[in-house]
């Protein structure tokens, strides 16, 4: 039997606010993107590997995440759905596991109450619990990256590899890590944060923040990233999922094939 | 009105995405965690996620493990995923002590040290030519045991990371997969329509009805 590269997956993410899919810049100056259902589908028939929800609206307004919203992307979607945004407790995710989230992602809760960590780990496997680590670079902690929490606002004065390190330990079993520096910029992926990460953590990495060119994609890839978040990318038409894929392809990235949606090439 | 598959709820499994892939197959669905439905069911599922000491107990004191052995042993239309399939083997290293429902005389090890683990994402599997559902193709994981050697009298697909893998088994109407058909997009859409035809007495690969004309289309 043939022995394969590792193939490193594409998540188009939607950050939701109100039912809408926006995207800004640094969590910023957001702008609406279309209809979070519609966008899932398209994205999955062309060949995203997962889909990332991300209800914004819930962290900053102190809100339950948006069940139904999860519910209904779901019935539209036959590949991995991986959703974020304000969980806090182990009520809101298991509402979210019952909607359809295959995966459920961590973000100022893991700060407060990483006893929620072990107690998800516990009961879903550590498969189905990730961290959402928004980090920036910073001067005041050893690894110049520092944790953000509530959406971008709040400074932890965390080491963010040491924080992920810690959320590994206590049963996390993936790391999207986002540069909030980066995020929305098109700047390319924030490689040194990656870098770090991966000789610092076992579980899978998801680069986010950044990616834009062919280039930036590889680069992660090549830092160590399992997975390649993009929004802004594929939301205001820059680039189809599809076309990313290709490129990548023609880079030397291994992926899931795109033409036969199944079948091997 | 069609008969309805009967979804066991192990209480932390991905029971709304095995519910949506299913009705996307044309499926009815019912959940629940009755022995009597589950005995009688024309197809059962018995989903992923979780972790496998719990989920034994729970189907354990459900009287459950009982109902799956004995529709495994008749091979009535039963369709394992995940945590699921690893449940029908005889324990697994994540959960020492715990027994599970011993259709298959094997213990899920973890991943080996220097596999990356969670295994997450999408990795080809290669069916054996002697498989009658399973394909070759690109299928989803969501896992960090596995099963290192494949039980006696199951045709075997595999699935290759730095070691080799069970990645589902057939036998008849049951299918166990250790990948997730619910999440595999087309790929998985087909082996579930094809599991379903066949649990509606159909036989996919000899000759497809109209249902399975759609589910077979492109097929190398």
């Amino acid at each position: 039997m043939r022995r394969l590269r590792p193939t490193v997956r594409i998540l188009p993410c939607l950050d939701v606010r109100d039912g809408r899919v926006v995207k800004g810049v640094r969590f910023a100056e957001l702008v609406d993107a279309g209809d979070p259902v519609d966008l899932a589908a398209r994205y999955a028939a062309e060949g995203a590997d997962e889909v990332c929800v991300l209800d914004i609206s819930a962290t900053g307004r102190g809100r339950d995440p948006d069940v139904q919203l999860v519910s209904r992307v779901r019935a539209a979607l036959n590949v991995p759905l991986l959703v974020g945004g304000g969980v806090r407790t182990l009520e809101q995710a298991r509402a979210l596991f019952d909607a359809g989230a295959d995966k459920v992602a961590l973000n100022s809760a893991a700060v407060k109450n990483p006893g929620l960590i072990d107690a998800l780990a516990a009961r879903y496997g550590c498969q189905s619990v990730v961290l959402a680590l928004d980090a920036r670079r910073s001067a005041r902690v050893p690894s110049g990256f520092e944790h953000v929490a509530r959406s971008g606002s709040a400074d932890t004065g965390l080491d963010a590899v040491a924080f992920a390190q810690n959320a590994e330990c206590r049963g996390v079993g993936e790391v999207i890590a986002t540069s909030v520096d980066r995020d929305g910029t098109g700047t390319g992926y924030e490689l040194e944060l990656l870098r770090a990460l991966r000789k610092a953590v076992h579980v899978p990495l998801i680069a986010s923040g950044g990616g834009r060119r062919t280039a930036d994609f590889v680069a992660a890839a090549k830092a160590g990233a399992d997975a390649l978040l993009a929004a802004s990318l594929f939301h205001f038409g820059r680039q189809t999922v599809a076309g990313l894929k290709r490129a990548l392809a023609r880079r030397g990235i291994a992926l899931r094939p795109l033409e036969t949606q199944g079948d091997l090439p | 009105m069609r008969r309805a598959v009967y979804v066991l709820d192990t209480g932390a499994a991905n029971l709304a995405s095995m519910e949506c892939a299913l009705r996307r197959a044309g499926a009815r669905t019912a959940v629940g965690l009755d022995p009597t439905r589950a005995k009688d069911a024309f197809a059962l599922v018995l989903p992923g996620v979780g972790a496998f000491g719990p989920a034994a107990q729970q189907l354990q004191s459900a009287g459950l493990d009982v109902v799956l052995q004995r529709r495994i042993d008749e091979g009535a239309p039963t369709l394992a995923v995940c945590l699921g399939m690893q449940l029908l083997s005889r324990a697994s290293a994540e959960s020492k002590g715990a027994s599970g429902i011993r259709v298959f005389d094997i213990r899920a090890e973890r991943f080996s040290a220097g596999v990356r683990t969670p295994h997450l994402g999408w990795s080809p599997i290669e069916a054996d030519s002697t498989c009658t559902l399973l394909r070759s193709g690109w299928a989803a994981f969501a896992h960090s045991y596995r099963l290192a050697e494949a039980p006696v009298g199951w045709q075997v697909a595999w699935c290759e990371r730095g070691e080799r893998f069970v990645a589902a088994l057939e036998r008849g109407s049951v299918l166990a997969c250790q990948f997730h058909p619910e999440l595999s997009g087309a790929f998985g859409a087909r082996l579930l329509g094809d599991w379903l035809a066949r649990a509606s007495g159909g036989n996919p690969r000899a000759g497809p009805g109209i249902r399975l004309r759609q589910s077979v289309r492109g097929v190398r």
